[in-house]
Formats: C-alpha cells, structure tokens, sequence
C-alpha cells in the first residue's frame, strides 16, 4: 500500500491499527483462498503424476478432454443434470416458501413460531444424515413412500425418475429457509399499501398479485440468484443418496460429484480442477444473466 | 359483515389445514427415522402388514449398540472441537477486519473489500484441492487443524461484521476518542460489545455449515477415529447399508444433539442463519 504524503499523525496511527485488525484476515484469504484459486487454475493445465505427485504441464488436454474428448460425455451429462436439478429445485422451493410465507405473515395468525420452527428443521441437520433417511423412504421394496402408495416404484435406480426424487430432497431441504427470508421481506412492505387495497375492495389474491409480488420482488430476487448457485454446486444428497453401484448415478451426478470423483477417488487432481473451472464459467455466466435480469424484473420504489 | 366474517373464518381454517398437512409432510422423515431407529431389521422391512411402530418392544438399544460400534464419542468429539474453533477463529478474525473496513480510514481499504466481495462471489470447490495439498503438506491430515483449515478465516463473516459496524452511530467513537481512547481501546470496550448480535449470528451460523459440511471432512479425516459425524455416515452407509435399523439410529444420534439446541434456541438459530443469508 503507497502511503498518502500528507497524512496527519493521527490518521497515520489510525491505519497502523487497521492494519493490524485486517491483517489475520487479509493473509488468510490469501493463502486459503486467493493462492488456491490461481493454483487451481494453473493444475487445470496440469497432468497430475502417478501418486498425486509431480504436475506435467499438458496445455489444454483436461479442458479438451472434458469438452470435446473421453471424458466430454460424463462432463456434459453431469452440468445437465445439475441444471435439471436446479430446474427442480429452486422454482418449486422458491414458490412453495412464498405461499407459505404470506400463510404465516396473515394478522393475527396463530401458531406461527411452531410452524417455522417445523419448517426450518432441515436447515439445521446433516445433508448427510438427511440422504440417508430419505434413502430409506424411497427404498423400492421397504420404502414408506411405495407402501403408503402400494406402488413399487425404483424411485432412485430409475434414470428417468432419480433426478426428480433428488430435487424432491432439496425443495424439502431448503423451502423453511427460504420462507424465512420471504417473511422478513413481507414485513418490509408497509402495512399502508393493503389497508388502501382493502378500501377498494381488492380480494386477497388480487393484493397478492398487485402488491405482494412487485413488492417482495428484491427479496424474491436475492433467493433465486443464492438459490440457483447454491443448486449449481450440490453434492450431499447426490453423494449420498446414489451408491457407486446405481446404474442411475451418470443420469443424476452433478458437476461437483465428478469433481469429487475425478480428484479425490480416482486422485486425478488436475482433471478435477479443470471440472471446477468450467464450473466457475458457467456460474459466473449464469451470474452475469441474472444481473441483467435484475433491472428488468426487480421493482425497486 | 356476517357473511365476510364466516369467510374470513373458512379462510383461516383452510389455511391452517394446508399449514398442517406440509408440517405432517416436513415431519415425516424424522418420526420414520426415530421409528425405524427403535425396531428390529425384521421389522423394518416387514411390509405385511405394514408397521408403523414396533411390535416386539421398542428396542432403545440399538442406540447403545450403534454408539458403542461406531464410536459416537469420538465423533462427537471431532465434531465438537471443529466446530469450537471455526466459531472461534472466524468471530475474531471477523470482527477485528470487520471493524477495520467497517470503521476506520486507511490507505488500500477499498482494495480490501474488494478482496471479501470476490472470495464471497467464489464457489467455494475452487479452493478445495490446493487447500487439500496444503494440509496434506503440513503433515496435518487426520487432525483437528485439518478439518479447521478453511474455516479459519471468513470472507462473509467480515462482510456481515463490516455492515454491522458501520450501522452503529458515529458520535459513539468521537466522545471516546476525546477521552484519549486510542483505536484498540474503542473498539474492545466500546465498539465490539455492541456488535453482540451480528457475532451471534456469525457464530451460530459458522456452526451449523461446520456441522454440515460433508466434504471437506470426507477429504482430510478419512480415518474412522478422526472423522466427523457427517462424513462417518457417509462411510457407515457404504458398509452397512442393508442394516436400516442401524443406520437410522445413525442419523438420528448425528442430528439430534443440533436439533434440540436448535429448538430451545429456535428463535436465534432461525434470525442467524436467515440475516447471514447469502452463501449457501
């Protein structure tokens, strides 16, 4: 940092103190983060030697491999995946909270900490332990789900299904936690808007749809964008809900899980950091889109 | 008016019957959980007739029998002193930076905060592998500080303290600094004591993500004697994935110890994880 000329004595101590209070933070985002970031990077050009050891520089092998090469197949299948769970995930999580919301946001309402109390349970349990109980419910033979509805159905062996029953997991996972959000959006909007409403007669849906959603609209944003990167790196429920054996799992795995799988279960370090590179692409393009979205679709007054 | 007040009625009903269905719906993993947990293997894959709770006595030993096998103390444990030190090291590092940003004039501060933007913006796999080799380097895999390591620091628990200190009247500090308080001085008696409720949410939040965090633990304690809960369930359904009593008695003593703290102090853990919002 170039110091200032010019600067008072006092202001001179005051930035050896800020110095100080932001330096364990600072030196920590740089060697925690800020070095791994380049140094993921510079591995993605990286052949990774036998052992984990010593990296060859092999130019755009991994990339190429991934995209167009022997690897391109499970890459693209797995970036699909991951889009249709978030296809699953993050409209239905999204809405369902909002509905709830305004249920718990009515005057007088009764009951409302017991209801988010319920809701918000899952947010505060191991995504791994959760898997494994919701992998027992969908089991196909003595699963609670095919007894209740005396179906047989092979909710997570089936490709066709499996990635639906793994979105079903995170819309239950994440929609309390959502909804408290909304709630502290909804009593941002002032009392005034629903009382004139009410005057000239609007019915409660009308208001909903005339007040409540421009309105909430800045809220509702800042969910689906956390909400949509958030599903873009899922791993728990995939890791533990589909065994290796699954014939489902290439049909479900996310971009995260051949992450996973690539450098830490088959050790090849430099394959995985191009996987998460081409992740950090398409999330910041994702990123960028929504940004442009926000001026179009958000009310602010 | 009478007609309107009826509907008004009818409308609450219905609204609370909704409510209670998608309650029984968000409920209903954890009782079959607890359910399974308390029968035999017999039981729990015996669907003629169908049983909902056990028939042969509720056999609250397959608890012991899971805790002694899998060695939940230890777990317990591992999870416990991660957890401590996450929540340690990251309200400290936070509030000190999170004043600095939040509260003082220096050269290079907006380089700063650019810094904490970028990282928070970051998915966070990106720095998975190299903080792994660093561990691993380190001689350090398989121990505390290893399953600590990226949490030491925290890029949104800055953010989060920056915003609250700067919410905080200025006049505050000015009376104080006439007192010939120097900066260190401020900020221990004054200042921090009144970012209570943004630590709080910090802590709880840090917390519970260390709580649930799969794999990070997964990658450096793949030993059974160091691991955390999460990533020894992860390992437990790879072996034992048939015993379903077992397994969800499991995953029961893995959550429970969280859920009834988060009962009793709902009201926190719900404004924490909510106000610290943003990265998931």
């Amino acid at each position: 940092m170039k110091e200032k000329k010019g600067m008072t004595k006092a202001e001179k101590n005051t930035a050896k103190w800020a110095y100080l209070f932001i330096a364990p933070t600072m030196i920590g985002l740089i060697v925690l983060n800020f070095y791994p970031i380049f140094n993921t990077i510079y591995q993605a050009f990286c052949k990774t030697g036998d052992f984990g050891k010593g990296n060859t520089f092999v130019g755009l092998a991994n990339f190429q491999s991934l995209t167009v090469g022997a690897n391109a197949g499970e890459f693209w299948q797995s970036l699909l995946n991951t889009v249709k769970y978030a296809i699953i995930e993050v409209p239905f999580s999204v809405v369902i909270a909002l509905v709830l919301a305004v249920f718990l946001n009515r005057k007088k309402m009764i009951g409302v900490s017991v209801y988010r109390t319920i809701f918000f349970l899952p947010m505060v349990c191991a995504p791994a332990a959760v898997a494994m109980v919701w992998k027992w419910l969908y089991n196909q033979q003595f699963g609670l789900i095919n007894n209740i509805f005396g179906t047989n159905i092979a909710w997570i062996s089936n490709p066709s299904i499996a990635w639906i029953a793994i979105g079903v997991i995170g819309v239950w996972s994440i929609v309390g936690y959502n909804m408290v959000l909304f709630i502290s959006g909804l009593q941002e909007i002032p009392g005034d808007y629903y009382e004139a409403a009410e005057i000239d007669g609007a019915t409660g849906i009308r208001q909903f749809f005339s007040i409540t959603v421009p309105l909430l609209s800045p809220t509702t944003f800042f969910i689906v964008q956390t909400r949509i990167i958030g599903a873009l790196t899922v791993f728990d429920l995939m890791f533990m809900v589909m065994d290796k054996t699954n014939q489902a799992l290439p049909k479900v795995q996310s971009v995260v899980y051949v992450f996973y799988t690539y450098a830490f279960t088959n050790g090849n370090k430099g394959m995985g950091a191009a996987v998460v590179c081409l992740l950090l692409i398409f999330i910041m393009i994702i990123t960028a889109i929504l940004q442009s979205c926000e001026k179009k679709f958000v009310f602010y007054n | 008016m009478e007609s309107a007040k009826a509907r008004e009625r009818m409308t609450s009903v219905l609204i609370h019957v909704i409510l209670i269905v998608f309650s029984i719906i968000m409920l209903v993993p954890f009782v079959w959980m607890i359910l399974t947990a308390l029968k035999t293997n017999q039981e729990a894959i015996s669907v003629d007739p169908f049983y909902i709770f056990p028939q042969n006595g509720w056999h609250w030993e397959n608890f012991a029998t899971v805790w002694k096998s899998y060695n939940f103390l230890i777990l317990y444990k591992n999870t416990l002193l991660m957890i401590f030190f996450r929540v340690v090291c990251a309200c400290l590092t936070a509030t000190m930076a999170g004043y600095a940003l939040g509260r003082l004039e220096f050269p290079g501060k907006k380089v700063f905060h650019m810094l904490v933007l970028v990282q928070m913006m970051v998915p966070s796999q990106i720095f998975i592998i190299p903080q792994y080799l660093m561990v691993s380097k380190l001689g350090m895999l398989n121990t505390t500080f290893g399953l600590v390591f990226p949490g030491m620091v925290t890029a949104f628990g800055t953010y989060l303290l920056e915003t609250g200190y700067r919410g905080l009247p200025k006049d505050l500090e000015e009376a104080a600094a006439i007192d010939g308080c120097n900066v260190g001085q401020r900020f221990l008696r004054i200042m921090m004591p009144l970012t209570r409720s943004s630590m709080v949410s910090l802590g709880i939040f840090t917390a519970v993500f260390a709580f649930k965090d799969l794999m990070w633990p997964m990658i450096v304690c793949s030993n059974a004697t160091t691991t955390t809960l999460s990533a020894a369930l992860a390992k437990m359904q790879g072996q034992y994935s048939s015993d379903y009593p077992t397994m969800m008695a499991a995953a029961t003593l893995a959550i429970l110890p969280m859920v009834i703290i988060y009962v009793i102090f709902q009201k926190q853990f719900v404004e924490g994880i909510a106000t610290s919002g943003g990265k998931l």
